[in-house]
């Protein structure tokens, strides 16, 4: 996994609330044994139309997101099924971050072991950074690992909360996999005292 | 001793170790495995060189991708046989229980976990589907994870979690005839929104729970993960233990006794520390269903699609202050993990029988497990449904997801038994109209959105 410190970067603005990972990665992508190469069919029906053309409209389509690493998504973020080909497709698209008021619980677990840091802020500040993307696309934000804050264009700093021990691996790039594999003896003792 | 909730009692026995700074690590008792959430996973153990821990804690069986018709032929879509032939080797390579295409036991993971006995109180049960939480109707821990996870648990049968807080839900009341257990978890949606329980899991009591049977049990804590809950769990009574005696994996003879009495220790105890509290009125509430884009867009059949969202009320071609009742539809599907167990088709054929589908409507019934298949059809209940003129299929999650070409054109309108509307669930464009199978079978025989209680014997 990618080691996440800190990350400037532009915003792609979604507002829409409870979009879920139906919507981020149909179903019928689903039929995949890999991870990679998901990215192009993100969001894919609000992407393309019936007959597969692009939406010039849809944010996803417009060229001066190119490069802009951070989705600033609406609440409850990536409700639905535990698919974790939702962050896959995420990530291979290029986004390394997401900011919304809030996450489904399972698409959040789901983030944090793909190096895609989940940032919470509060509704002014969302409500803000929409209005800050809206007046100007090309407004950067800095989101500070280390520190746990979001640095906003005109210095306004946000916390955002995350638990230590996931902190710990997006920092270092480490997975939990590691973690459980060194706790094996645990593991066995305390198979032994349930029989 | 300080009172604890059900949740907690599971939780606190489970925990492996609790490091300050770390999340807790939880055992897993039984680790549900299907074919569209596990290729990868194995792909990673095996890349690493590791093995199964617990192939004895691991069952396996094929449902999201499977054809419903002539299902042991030979798979003609390649994307599909690949998944079924990788979940096929790894469980060999790995001595996993498969029940596979071809068994007698296959089915939709969440439907044969609970009839062959596996699914038990008191257990931490995962899967790689957010559906898992159906097994917390018998007083289990039960919730989704996503594949990176199915490979932790694979690999140390254990997962890191955080520790979610509890709400409790507490219905009353008697539920008057034609309102089914779907309606409850549809009513308390609709109240509290799809992201209303997020970070917590929902504790089910009240006298409304303690009357439905096991089934009607696993329809509410199915869909306790589209409230945004990790899991739903309804504390085991009689009702759980006549349902689990004899089960093939449930314990039998001095086994089943010991079981017992740990099973009737998991209540949760006066006084226990709830997040929040939410009372429900079960003799008040009347058959649901969704006109919108989420399942917590729901109303009473009887009602009016009110203001909501633009985009959703587009997608679904309907206008705020129309009634919801009498819309044509064109597709009912019964079936899916919420409501495709035999008291939901025998709930369904008493509408069909003797009745016959509206023209124009294609009507699927998907029973959820080879073993609800042979059980319906000693009733009969094929027979009903064919003379009525509907589609009898073999198990699999079919139309509810729509991965295995059971799928609606766009545009079409569905009566759904499954528990999720989206945008593009059921087929691109489809517009999915979530109900209960009473609901969904008398909106067959209408052509339209129906009441069911207009069909009950007086």
């Amino acid at each position: 996994m990618e080691q996440f410190r800190i990350l400037t970067s532009r915003l792609v603005p979604l507002p829409a609330a409870n979009v879920d990972t139906d919507q981020i990665i149909p179903a019928r992508f689903l039929k995949t044994t890999q991870r990679a190469g998901l990215g192009r069919h993100l969001m894919f029906d609000w992407r393309f139309d019936s007959s597969g053309r692009p939406r010039p409209e849809f944010i996803l389509n417009q060229p001066h997101i190119a490069g802009a690493r951070v989705f600033l998504v609406g609440g409850n973020f990536g409700c639905g099924s535990s698919r974790e080909h939702a962050p896959w497709a995420l990530a291979d698209f290029g986004f390394r971050a997401l900011i919304s008021t809030s996450f489904a619980d399972i698409f959040r677990n789901n983030c944090l072991k793909n190096g895609i840091l989940p940032v919470v802020v509060e509704q002014a500040v969302h409500e803000a950074l929409f209005r800050l993307v809206a007046d100007n696309p090309s407004v950067e934000v800095t989101i500070d690992l280390t520190s746990r804050v979001v640095m906003l264009p005109a210095g306004e700093q946000a916390p955002f909360p995350i638990e230590p021990f996931a902190r710990q691996c997006l920092l270092e790039g480490m997975d939990e996999l590691g973690y459980l594999l060194t706790l094996a003896d645990r593991i066995t003792e305390y198979e032994k005292a349930r029989k | 001793m300080e009172p604890r909730t059900l949740f907690d009692k599971i939780w606190d026995s489970h925990v492996v170790a609790a490091e300050p700074g770390y999340p807790s690590v939880l055992y897993v008792d039984l680790h549900l495995i299907h074919e569209v959430t596990s290729p990868q996973a194995f792909q990673r153990i095996r890349n690493r060189g590791l093995g199964v821990r617990r192939p004895d804690k691991t069952v396996a069986t094929m449902d999201h991708v499977v054809p419903t018709v002539n299902q042991r032929d030979p798979i003609a879509d390649p994307a599909t046989a690949e998944m079924v032939n990788q979940l096929e080797q790894n469980c060999r390579e790995f001595g996993i229980r498969l029940f596979g295409i071809g068994s007698p036991c296959q089915g939709i993971i969440h439907v044969i976990a609970p009839e062959l006995g596996l699914t038990q109180p008191g257990l931490t049960i995962v899967c790689g589907d957010s559906h898992t939480a159906t097994h917390g109707a018998f007083g289990s821990l039960a919730f989704g994870i996503g594949t990176s996870e199915v490979e932790h648990v694979l690999a140390t049968q254990c997962l890191l979690q955080n520790r979610p807080r509890t709400i409790q839900v507490r219905i009353e009341g008697r539920l008057l005839p034609g309102v089914a257990a779907k309606d409850i978890i549809l009513t308390l949606i609709a109240a509290i929104g799809v992201g209303g329980a997020t970070g917590h899991v929902i504790e089910y009591s009240g006298s409304a729970i303690r009357s439905r049977d096991i089934e009607e049990r696993m329809t509410v804590c199915n869909m306790s993960i589209e409230a945004g809950a990790r899991a739903g769990m309804i504390a085991p009574d009689d009702v759980t233990f006549q349902y689990l005696s004899g089960r093939p994996f449930a314990p039998s003879g001095k086994a089943w006794e010991a079981a017992l009495n740990g099973w009737r220790q998991l209540q949760t105890d006066a006084g226990a520390e709830l997040s929040r509290i939410v009372e429900l009125d079960a003799s008040v509430m009347e058959p649901m269903v969704t006109y919108g884009t989420d399942p917590g867009m729901g109303i009473p059949v009887t009602g009016l699609v009110p203001e909501a969202d633009p985009r959703a009320l587009a997608y679904m071609g309907l206008r705020a202050g129309q009634p919801i009742m009498g819309l044509p539809i064109q597709a009912v599907f019964i079936g899916s993990c919420t409501n495709s167990r035999l008291s939901d088709l025998r709930a369904a054929a008493t509408i069909f029988k003797a009745r016959k589908v509206h023209p124009g409507v294609r009507v699927l019934v998907v029973p959820g497990s080879q073993e609800v298949k042979a059980q319906a059809e000693r009733e009969g209940l094929d027979r009903i449904f064919a003379t009525a003129g509907v589609e009898w299929r073999e198990p699999g999650c079919s139309m509810c997801i729509a991965m295995n070409g059971d799928e609606l054109l766009p545009g079409q309108y569905c009566v759904s038994t499954s528990n999720r509307n989206f945008e593009g669930r059921q087929g691109k464009d489809a517009r999915t109209l979530l109900a209960s199978p009473l609901t969904a079978a008398a909106s067959a025989v209408c052509g339209s959105v129906a009441d069911p209680r207009r069909f009950l014997q007086s």
